[in-house]
């Protein structure tokens, strides 16, 4: 055991971040606390309500619609996109002058800001003059998705895939680079067949990766708020009101201050309560 | 089993190979005897790896054949070769269990369960293995894992061929001992021809019958450990092998005489030096150089404790010469005289014997 004196001054190092966090994660989150017990009038006027709100929310149905709505998006979000990632990274060159091309190919739908992705798949699905749109209405398929939810809801669908797809691609050609020449020389030798190779060397290695492909995944879609807005506004109807959608009308439509505060913190927990389980059953075999 | 041969072979990495440093491994030709235990020893970059490659399928070679026994098998690829091969670092599947990796090999070749099962046991119990049959080969250190990979490459007893590529590079020192060892003894039970790459003269020393010695993408000789160490085709072979290399001293060959810094050096049997030769050199390994009362005049200038014997550093004309002499032996002070035995002392030119 060492025996040296603890030096504290250390601590002055971390101070600069403890003041950062504080002042752009602590102190907001614990306004939205402070509004979640209270009920708040006009110019400040504010009374203490305990757990009113927390029960009004868990027992509304229009909660329990748009998380409803909220967890089939993701579930499919995540059901197209991490094997559509995992084959498109399978099939992209291991070496060679493509190897760039298709990765900067990959990467570009990344770079665009949200609300310009949004837009885009806006005005190429509008049925009239949209290409898309345009284009399945003149094969004689019928669509318009301000009118139709199941055509709202693939036209998010497949924006969602369009724009994040390309993640799950660069993470998981990550994770094959890593696996050296030897493993697949290995395999040869020992006559493994081609979905042997892939159920024993390379989705095993994939595995860290993946793991945190699928949180980000998991984390993004259930938070989607922009994309959503600028394409279908939650409607027609109700029927594509998210989580976001739905909290940013109580807060922002209704200024409903105290409920929106409650929500946000289920919201917050629902998420962390999921990546957690995420986490545990992905990483649970690596522990024993 | 199979006697295996390359014939007539090279290779290059480029497409289209210009000159003599393109090729990797310049034009050989090679035949292991059936059954045999080889070596295969050179320094890193010498394309021994490239040869192992070329044998075991995952590389095809630019020109030339490969042949097992009176087969061609050049174009076939490796799983069609019936070959095993071990690597340097440990390749183990991690989802699978000690036993399912060793069973890998067998199952994908539809063996049937109770063949695989007494073939995985007997090669566990070989390797030690026995005890962790049952755990996942994820959990293993990296000698466990590496053993996993000797036993993978063991498990089918009918290849033509077990390669090996430095496969105790990951091992501790002592184990190395152990699985060396064990390598020999299993070489002789199983009677495959085996092929063993390193970089390590122990290992290949102890191992292998036959040594093939490459440097720089040629074979500088073949022969018995024996006949390396006591005659050194080049001077190349008397530096790598032994410990510390042989003595290379610069030499004249005058009238059937050869000498080194004016003294005549004597030699067992008559060198024929070509008459273009550039450079000539004497070879004699430090076991083979004593201590004389007349001879070659030199200054002791440091000795150095090497377990049983000393190595001692003498100079003579500003050129180092090193010889062993025995715990216990008296050694001269300051000035003293060398004699070096006739039988172990070979003239080189341009680095090839010419004794």
């Amino acid at each position: 055991m060492s025996t040296k004196t603890p030096n504290q001054k250390a601590w002055w190092l971390v101070l600069p971040v403890v003041v950062l966090v504080a002042f752009n994660a602590v102190l907001p989150l614990m306004t939205v606390v402070n509004y979640s017990v209270q009920e708040t009038f006009g110019e400040n006027v504010f009374f203490f309500e305990g757990v009113k709100w927390f029960e009004q929310i868990l027992h509304s149905k229009r909660f329990h619609e748009s998380l409803q709505r909220q967890l089939l998006y993701t579930a499919i979000v995540l059901a197209i996109e991490v094997p559509l990632g995992v084959a498109i990274a399978l099939a992209m060159p291991r070496r060679g002058p493509w190897v760039s091309v298709c990765l900067v190919l990959m990467a570009m739908p990344l770079l665009i800001p949200w609300n310009v992705v949004g837009a885009m798949w806006n005005i190429i699905a509008l049925p009239d003059i949209g290409l898309l749109g345009r284009t399945l209405n003149a094969m004689g398929i019928e669509y318009n998705f301000t009118r139709q939810p199941f055509a709202a809801w693939s036209t998010l669908i497949a924006m969602d895939v369009w724009h994040w797809t390309s993640l799950v691609v660069l993470l998981a050609y990550a994770g094959l680079s890593a696996i050296p020449d030897a493993y697949y020389q290995a395999a040869k030798i020992d006559g493994a067949s081609r979905w042997a190779v892939f159920k024993f060397i390379q989705l095993p290695k994939m595995r860290r990766v993946l793991t945190i492909a699928i949180l980000l995944r998991f984390m993004d879609s259930f938070m989607i708020y922009t994309e959503a807005i600028v394409v279908t506004g939650g409607g027609p109807g109700n029927s594509t009101t998210l989580l976001s959608i739905d909290l940013v009308k109580i807060a922002l439509g209704q200024f409903d201050l105290g409920p929106a505060a409650a929500m946000s913190l289920i919201y917050f927990l629902i998420i962390l309560l999921l990546s957690w389980v995420f986490y545990t059953v992905m990483t649970r075999d690596e522990a024993n | 089993m199979a006697r295996v041969r390359l014939a007539n072979l090279r290779h290059s990495y480029r497409p289209q190979p210009q000159n003599d440093a393109d090729w990797a491994v310049k034009r050989l030709d090679l035949e292991w005897a059936n059954g045999s235990a080889n070596a295969l020893l050179g320094p890193s970059g010498c394309g021994k790896t490239t040869l192992l490659n070329i044998i075991s399928g995952l590389l095809r070679p630019t020109e030339g054949a490969v042949q097992f026994d009176q087969r061609d098998v050049t174009a076939l690829p490796p799983d069609e070769r019936n070959i095993a091969q071990v690597f340097q670092f440990p390749v183990v599947y991690d989802t699978m269990t000690v036993y399912e990796n060793l069973a890998f090999p067998l199952r994908n070749r539809h063996m049937a369960p109770g063949a695989v099962d007494r073939r995985v046991r007997e090669i566990a119990s070989l390797l030690d293995l026995g005890p962790m049959l049952e755990q996942r080969a994820a959990g293993l250190t990296a000698d466990g894992k590496q053993k996993i990979s000797l036993g993978r490459g063991l498990v089918r007893e009918d290849v033509n061929v077990i390669m090996f590529d430095e496969p105790l590079t990951v091992i501790d020192p002592h184990l190395k001992w152990r699985l060396r060892g064990k390598l020999k003894e299993l070489h002789q039970r199983v009677g495959t021809t085996m092929i063993y790459v390193t970089h390590d003269q122990t290992e290949a020393l102890t191992f292998a019958d036959q040594v093939i010695v490459m440097n720089e993408g040629t074979v500088v000789q073949a022969g018995t450990p024996v006949e390396l160490f006591e005659r050194p085709r080049h001077t190349f072979v008397g530096h790598f092998i032994g410990s510390p290399g042989m003595n290379v001293l610069p030499a004249t060959f005058v009238d059937g005489v050869a000498r080194f810094a004016g003294h005549p050096v004597a030699l067992a049997s008559m060198p024929k030096p070509p008459a273009s030769a550039k450079r000539l050199e004497l070879g004699v390994r430090p076991e083979f150089v004593h201590f004389d009362t007349d001879g070659i005049p030199v200054k002791v200038v440091r000795v150095r404790d090497g377990g049983r014997y000393r190595i001692v550093e003498t100079e003579c004309d500003a050129v180092t010469i090193r010889l062993l002499v025995g715990e216990g032996q008296q050694l001269p002070r300051n000035t003293a005289h060398l004699r070096f035995d006739p039988q172990f002392t070979q003239l080189y030119a341009d680095g090839w014997i010419a004794s």
